[in-house]
């Protein structure tokens, strides 16, 4: 029956990604005899293509950890983003996890810790282990007091905006919500796109609406409403999605931002046709170093911390963000050696992302040790002084409700639903989760 | 050769292998579908059988009948298109110059690979910078609607590139049929004094009606099961706007997490499918003997 079933959501699976181009994962097959080595299989996203300087510290901790470990083979399996939580997916399904794969915090781990499928790494981490990391970043892994991931990369939500633009513009950085108000009208008054949104993916879109919410009701307001401790249909995220349909109002996105790609805003952004874009600090390396990008982009791109509204709750060094982390299969044969690898694995990676990768990782740094593009230190500087982060609204809740979230937001922004509707959908659809 | 094809061991032999893909790949999935359809289950943890519910479910599931009606919708434009393309291939095969090379313009859409044809489109429907909207403004349409955003209009915006990606297929299946006319009847209607539209009418269209069955059933089968453009270009949205019954079963069950009731969606569309093309059939059934299908 087990069988049966794997290969039937397999089927599900190939069948409706056969038209969706070829897949573009690679295997990397270990060509030593297995005689008597132990093989570690970890399926990551970091393709030498699209992710090389992370694909190269990956190999070199690989190396060094098969050589420290005689006897330990780690094979590794690259996938799309997509295609690997749709893989993860069906392979649980059967029992065939990877020893070793890619987890997000919150609602995407729930079900596979429910379903027993992954292991909790509480016999191998110790408080020295703990203190080598931003504080939080192991906890978003703890379900019912248990760790089942260990961090990796962190990213927080930051407001980039183009320096040339604000200065031919006449503007400042806005620091309040109402200055902020002030700069997207200024823009539209001359002929600007103020903000660049690929509302298509959705999550761009909700970035914006947990904002809104943090800085009007705190940073407890939209988490308890999840958490079932009070309603969604609180009057302080009312008012957020109230604050998003006036800045549709005024004209405060391109054109089309509702059947917009991500990648399509990003380019508006970095072709200088808008003068904001709110994405993740993941867009750092290639905004400060990539090669996609002219020289003048990368001169005057900045960023600013998203602004206090006036009576709102929400701190300005609070930041809606998240990380990612390892888990390791509950039922695979090497257990023990696949934690030990996930260790090492987030404590090298924690000290050479940043150094050599650019990639901010959940591990405490001293900002001064490295030579960095200002933006850096300056997020750096940000991420130590930051109060509170606030998850991705996907990673708070469970996969039901997220979706519904996800599409609320686009008729949110489509002026399709009203503030009321969009906060009575939540209510209902985390009301039905939690079997109210 | 009769007597190998007349042992019925030799004859099982022979068909085993694809009765088994068939069962294995096809058969043993669909009645699990079903299966799954009855049951609480999120992909991951266990099962737990609840019975019709997820059916229930469906019926009182907007989102649900909205994606039905998309799905029809595509069906219908499919099936009207097959007379534009009709109409092309008649031209095509009556000999006119450059058909060849006509012919060939009209297959391209067709090797293209789905996410190809998707993102072509996508740059083509960019409001701002797009080919579309940049044309509109250049004949002095202010304000082009953002083709892909615009929840009355995305539907429509994107059935265009689907109706485009299959033009050649049936072109192609309708030249070959065209061609495959007796030249002596034509000619013989010619001699009789037959108008071009007559014989086109009377002597051609009738004897590829059983072609042009085939296409009708195809195209509208094929429609109600579309999913790859409206995947990639739209992912349903906005807010379901272009959402069809597959790009939902696929939504429910691998971005909801609720593979029950996307399994129960999946068996819907098969029932929907299989009476659509049983009405089909029936409508265009004639006496005469013709291709099966």
């Amino acid at each position: 029956m087990k069988k049966l079933k794997a290969l039937s959501l397999l089927l599900a699976l190939t069948l409706f990604l056969a038209g969706c181009g070829s897949s573009n994962s690679e295997v990397e097959k270990d060509t030593a005899s297995s005689g008597g080595t132990k093989t570690i299989k970890f399926m990551h996203l970091w393709p030498e293509g699209t992710n090389a300087a992370q694909n190269k510290i990956l190999n070199e901790i690989i190396d060094d950890f098969e050589r420290e470990n005689p006897g330990i083979k780690i094979e590794q399996e690259i996938l799309a983003n997509e295609q690997y939580k749709d893989k993860i997916k069906v392979l649980s399904a059967s029992n065939q996890l990877p020893d070793v794969g890619m987890a997000w915090p919150g609602g995407w781990l729930q079900p596979y810790v429910q379903g027993n499928k992954i292991a909790s790494f509480d016999d191998v981490i110790d408080s020295d282990y703990r203190s080598k990391f931003v504080d939080g970043t192991i906890e978003v892994f703890e379900v019912d007091g248990k760790t089942y991931g260990l961090p990796t990369d962190l990213n927080i939500a930051i407001v980039y905006y183009n320096k040339q633009i604000f200065e031919q513009n006449g503007l400042e950085v806005p620091t309040t919500y109402d200055e902020f108000l002030n700069v997207i009208q200024t823009l539209t008054n001359n002929g600007i796109t103020p903000i660049a949104l690929g509302n298509q993916e959705r999550w761009t879109g909700s970035l914006w609406y947990m904002y809104l919410a943090d800085r009007i009701g705190g940073n407890e307001t939209i988490v308890n409403a999840v958490n079932r401790k009070q309603s969604f249909e609180d009057p302080t995220l009312i008012q957020a999605a109230e604050e998003i349909q006036k800045l549709v109002d005024l004209g405060a996105f391109q054109k089309g931002y509702n059947g917009a790609t991500n990648s399509e805003a990003e380019s508006l952004f970095t072709s200088g046709q808008a003068a904001m874009y709110l994405t993740g600090t993941w867009a750092l390396p290639s905004f400060t170093q990539g090669e996609n990008f002219t020289q003048e982009f990368k001169d005057s791109v900045d960023y600013f911390k998203f602004p206090t509204v006036a009576g709102g709750k929400g701190n300005i060094n609070s930041f809606v963000g998240g990380n990612g982390g390892l888990f390791v299969a509950e039922n695979s044969d090497v257990k023990e050696e696949a934690k030990r690898f996930v260790k090492y694995f987030t404590e090298k990676f924690g000290e050479r992302a940043l150094g050599e990768a650019g990639i901010i990782p959940s591990y405490k740094l001293n900002a001064d040790d490295y030579d960095l593009p200002e933006l850096y230190l300056k997020v750096l500087k940000d991420l130590n002084d930051a109060s509170n982060i606030t998850l991705f609204a996907d990673n708070i809740m469970t996969p039901g409700p997220a979706q519904v979230h996800l599409d609320m937001i686009q008729a949110l922004f489509g002026k399709e639903a009203t503030p009321e509707e969009f906060v009575k959908a939540h209510e209902e659809a985390l009301a039905k989760e939690a079997g109210e | 050769m009769n007597k190998v094809m007349s042992n019925k061991w030799m004859i099982t032999l022979y068909i085993l292998p694809a009765l088994l893909l068939l069962l294995i790949l096809i058969y043993i999935p669909l009645v699990l579908s079903a299966y799954y359809g009855l049951m609480e289950w999120d992909g991951i943890g266990n099962m737990k059988f609840i019975g019709v519910g997820n059916f229930i479910t469906a019926i009182q599931d907007m989102k649900f009948w909205s994606s039905v009606y998309h799905s029809f919708l595509l069906a219908l434009f499919s099936a009207l298109s097959l007379l534009a393309y009709l109409g092309i291939s008649l031209i095509l095969a009556s000999n006119i110059k450059g058909s060849d090379i006509l012919r060939k313009i009209y297959l391209i859409p067709m090797l293209l690979s789905s996410v190809a044809i998707a993102q072509l489109w996508i740059k083509v429907y960019n409001p701002t910078n797009g080919l579309l909207n940049s044309f509109l403004m250049a004949i002095g349409i202010d304000n082009p609607p953002a083709w892909l955003a615009e929840p009355s209009i995305v539907l429509y915006a994107i059935f265009i590139p689907i109706l485009w990606q299959y033009a050649g297929f049936y072109i192609l299946i309708y030249y070959a049929a065209l061609k495959n006319i007796p030249e002596s009847l034509v000619e013989a209607a010619r001699i009789d004094g037959a108008s071009p539209w007559q014989v086109a009418f009377k002597i051609k269209l009738p004897l590829i009606k059983g072609v042009f069955k085939v296409t009708i059933v195809l195209a509208i089968v094929g429609s109600l099961k579309y999913f790859d453009l409206i995947y990639v270009m739209t992912g349903g949205g906005p807010n379901g706007a272009s959402e069809v019954m597959a790009s939902y079963m696929y939504k429910v069950a691998f971005r909801s997490y609720d593979f029950g009731y996307g399994s129960a969606i999946g068996f819907l569309l098969l029932v929907i499918t299989l009476i659509v093309t049983f009405i089909v059939r029936k409508l265009t059934v004639s006496d005469e003997k013709e291709l099966q299908y």
